[in-house]
């Protein structure tokens, strides 16, 4: 049973804290979103869920599948079936996007004991998840996220995420910068994965990735607690209201 | 009875008035050059001022170790394509291929004309004390395809092997030349380059010697109208390697690329020394030379570029970058413009580096373990040098000796 359960989690970066106790479980199958004003930690939840070293945990816990994600190394947790859509994907100079792409892809089979993909396997499967995801095939001879727009950095996110086929995804602001037609081909990326086995945390600013990914559950992040969960029509109301109201009434 | 061994400086003079009745060439030159030698002396061997030129490489190391000749030489390699091998600096017949246009020093002994001995006591050693070499002359218009220069060091023996390459114009050429071997030795070669009118020589350089050997090279090269001089040097082995490249743009529209990667570990030290001299207008000038350097490792890189009066329109472009995978690693550079034309694009740079803490994560965060990703941004940080190289043969051997420096380090 893939359920991701965080409990009292705190962490920091240097001395200053930034998620002050997060509560939350994410049961097999559903899609939750996160959403908050601007510096509320929500990154920092995705970051540390996937192990980035520049932030300490300084208390809680986070397990996965049974398995102390903590205690584990950010391969690790790939290989357990954790996803991170980085907001602002990192560029890789001199690191072609294709092998890239086979290395990541090759690595996680490697810690299922799959057998791993040659060269023309990879480019059989990747040449059709970029088709499904819109996407210039070109993109693979290119280096990784280097001159890519806003919008090409985000669908090779996207694009990872749909060869690795995680069983837990972290969206951070996948949606943000992106056209409409880019959106929906995002949402049809997660929607696609989408099963009982699937389960992911949606972090968005906006309603209208909601609008096609359809959240199970919607939680507001505010100074690095959780202060309100709700069914999908909490981020309609926010869409509408802003978080004021909801702020005001936390504090 | 027991004869008092002489090192260094004059262990190699000792050495050359014992042999010079034999050695072949013109004895007037070598005494020259003994002379030379004699006054400069092997770079921070003697206390006092260093030469700017060896500002940060010393061969102080050198001055207590004697080396023999090594007269004959026991060496098997496998089998690869056209190749000319040489082991303890002297030719192996039987090892070689027959290539067109080629003759031994030993045989045909020619100096050339581009070597200063008079400033260079590396050159001057070698032409002290060059006893082979290869002569080779690929003729006007000719593809002679790829040639593969092997060199072998001999455990205990010193190699100056004198090679002379010359191409006629329109010629072509791709050279690979290795160079590696077991123990303590010393591999001071001189190579004289002459690209003719619209010639083109492709020149990889694989320095791969033994982490006890001395690898101490010195390349002139003289390129002619249209010509190019296309070089990437890997310097890989040895305790102290040093590559001097002097290219001279003698012709309008000559072309010359000095690239270059240093891949240094445990207390290795391994110096890049370029001057790119623009003698004639609308000529190029490509550096590029990254440094990886991990452990107590020292790199240096000094480049110049030289633009002469009257050198107009000449591009000219150099950068030299240092990754630094230890505190304890360190990287000097130092380079140099001197430009006497008015209407000239030149630009220089230097960095100095670690491995990016984001790219590694982010690598890291897709399930490739953390040695894997580090090797991959080490590899991407080579690409921009290792780019320029297109011969497939060249860039196959390339890949593998930076494979094999990595799980070196790794193990």
């Amino acid at each position: 049973m893939s359920m991701l359960e965080i409990s009292g989690l705190t962490a920091s970066i240097g001395d200053k804290p930034i998620l002050k106790g997060i509560d939350l479980v994410v049961p097999p199958g559903e899609i939750h979103a996160i959403m908050g004003p601007n510096g509320s930690g929500k990154s920092t939840l995705g970051y540390v869920l996937s192990g980035r070293e520049d932030y300490t945990v300084t208390g809680g816990s986070v397990t996965f599948g049974g398995q102390d994600m903590l205690a584990m190394e950010p391969e690790a947790r790939a290989a357990a079936g954790l996803f991170l859509a980085f907001q602002a994907p990192v560029e890789l100079p001199g690191v072609n996007n294709a092998n890239f792409l086979r290395t990541a892809l090759n690595a996680i089979r490697r810690a299922h004991g799959e057998s791993e993909l040659d060269a023309v396997q990879f480019l059989k499967l990747a040449r059709a998840e970029m088709k499904r995801l819109s996407m210039d095939p070109e993109m693979l001879k290119r280096n990784v996220n280097v001159g890519f727009s806003g919008g090409e950095k985000k669908r090779n996110e996207v694009l990872q995420m749909a060869l690795l086929k995680p069983r837990f995804a972290v969206l951070d602001e996948t949606d943000s910068g992106l056209d409409i037609d880019a959106l929906r081909i995002v949402a049809e990326g997660v929607n696609a994965l989408r099963g009982p086995e699937f389960s992911a945390l949606v972090v968005t600013h906006h309603q209208r990735l909601l609008d096609h990914l359809v959240p199970n559950r919607v939680h507001v992040l505010a100074a690095g607690r959780i202060i309100r969960s709700g069914g999908p029509e909490l981020a309609r109301e926010l869409e509408k209201n802003g978080y004021g109201a909801i702020l005001a009434e936390a504090a | 009875m027991n004869a008092i061994v002489e090192t260094g400086t004059a262990g190699f003079l000792a050495r050359y008035h014992a042999a010079k009745g034999r050695l072949p060439g013109d004895s007037t030159l070598r005494a020259a050059a003994a002379e030379a030698f004699r006054t400069l002396g092997l770079p921070g061997a003697a206390r006092g001022r260093r030469a700017e030129a060896w500002k940060y490489t010393t061969l102080r190391p050198l001055e207590d170790l004697s080396f023999r000749s090594a007269a004959t030489a026991d060496v098997s390699i496998p089998e690869t394509g056209v190749r000319l091998v040489f082991a303890g600096g002297l030719f192996q017949p039987a090892l070689s291929s027959a290539v067109a246009g080629f003759a031994s020093f030993a045989d045909q002994p020619d100096f050339g004309e581009l070597c200063w001995t008079d400033r260079d006591p590396m050159a001057a050693l070698n032409t002290m004390l060059a006893e082979d070499g290869a002569v080779l002359d690929i003729a006007a218009g000719r593809d002679a395809g790829l040639i593969h220069l092997v060199h072998i060091g001999i455990d205990g023996s010193s190699a100056h092997p004198r090679h002379l390459i010359r191409l006629a114009p329109n010629a072509r050429l791709t050279l690979i030349e290795t160079s590696e071997g077991d123990g303590r030795y010393l591999h001071n070669p001189v190579l004289e380059i002459h690209v003719a009118d619209g010639a083109v020589l492709t020149h990889v350089r694989i320095q791969t010697d033994g982490l006890s050997a001395f690898h101490m090279a010195t390349i002139y090269a003289a390129v002619a109208a249209g010509g190019t001089y296309d070089s990437f040097t890997l310097n890989a082995g040895a305790r102290i390697a040093r590559t001097e490249i002097h290219a001279a743009l003698n012709g309008p529209g000559a072309t010359a690329h000095l690239n270059g990667a240093q891949l240094l570990s445990g207390q290795q030290h391994a110096d890049f020394t370029s001057v790119v001299r623009h003698a004639a207008p609308k000529g190029t000038s490509r550096q590029t030379v990254k440094n990886v350097l991990a452990a107590r490792s020292h790199g240096v890189f000094q480049g110049r570029i030289e633009v002469a009066r009257g050198a107009q329109g000449t591009d000219g472009y150099q950068m030299n970058r240092a990754l630094l995978l230890s505190p304890d690693a360190e990287i000097d550079t130092k380079p140099e413009l001197e430009i006497f034309a008015d209407d000239v694009k030149c630009s220089h740079g230097a960095t100095v580096g670690e491995l990016d803490a984001e790219q590694l994560f982010y690598l890291r965060a897709r399930g490739i373990p953390e040695a894997e990703a580090r090797s991959i941004l080490v590899r991407a940080f080579l690409e921009e040098a290792l780019e320029p190289v297109t011969d497939d043969t060249a860039r196959e051997l390339l890949e593998t000796q930076i494979a094999r420096w990595w799980k070196g380090l790794a193990a």
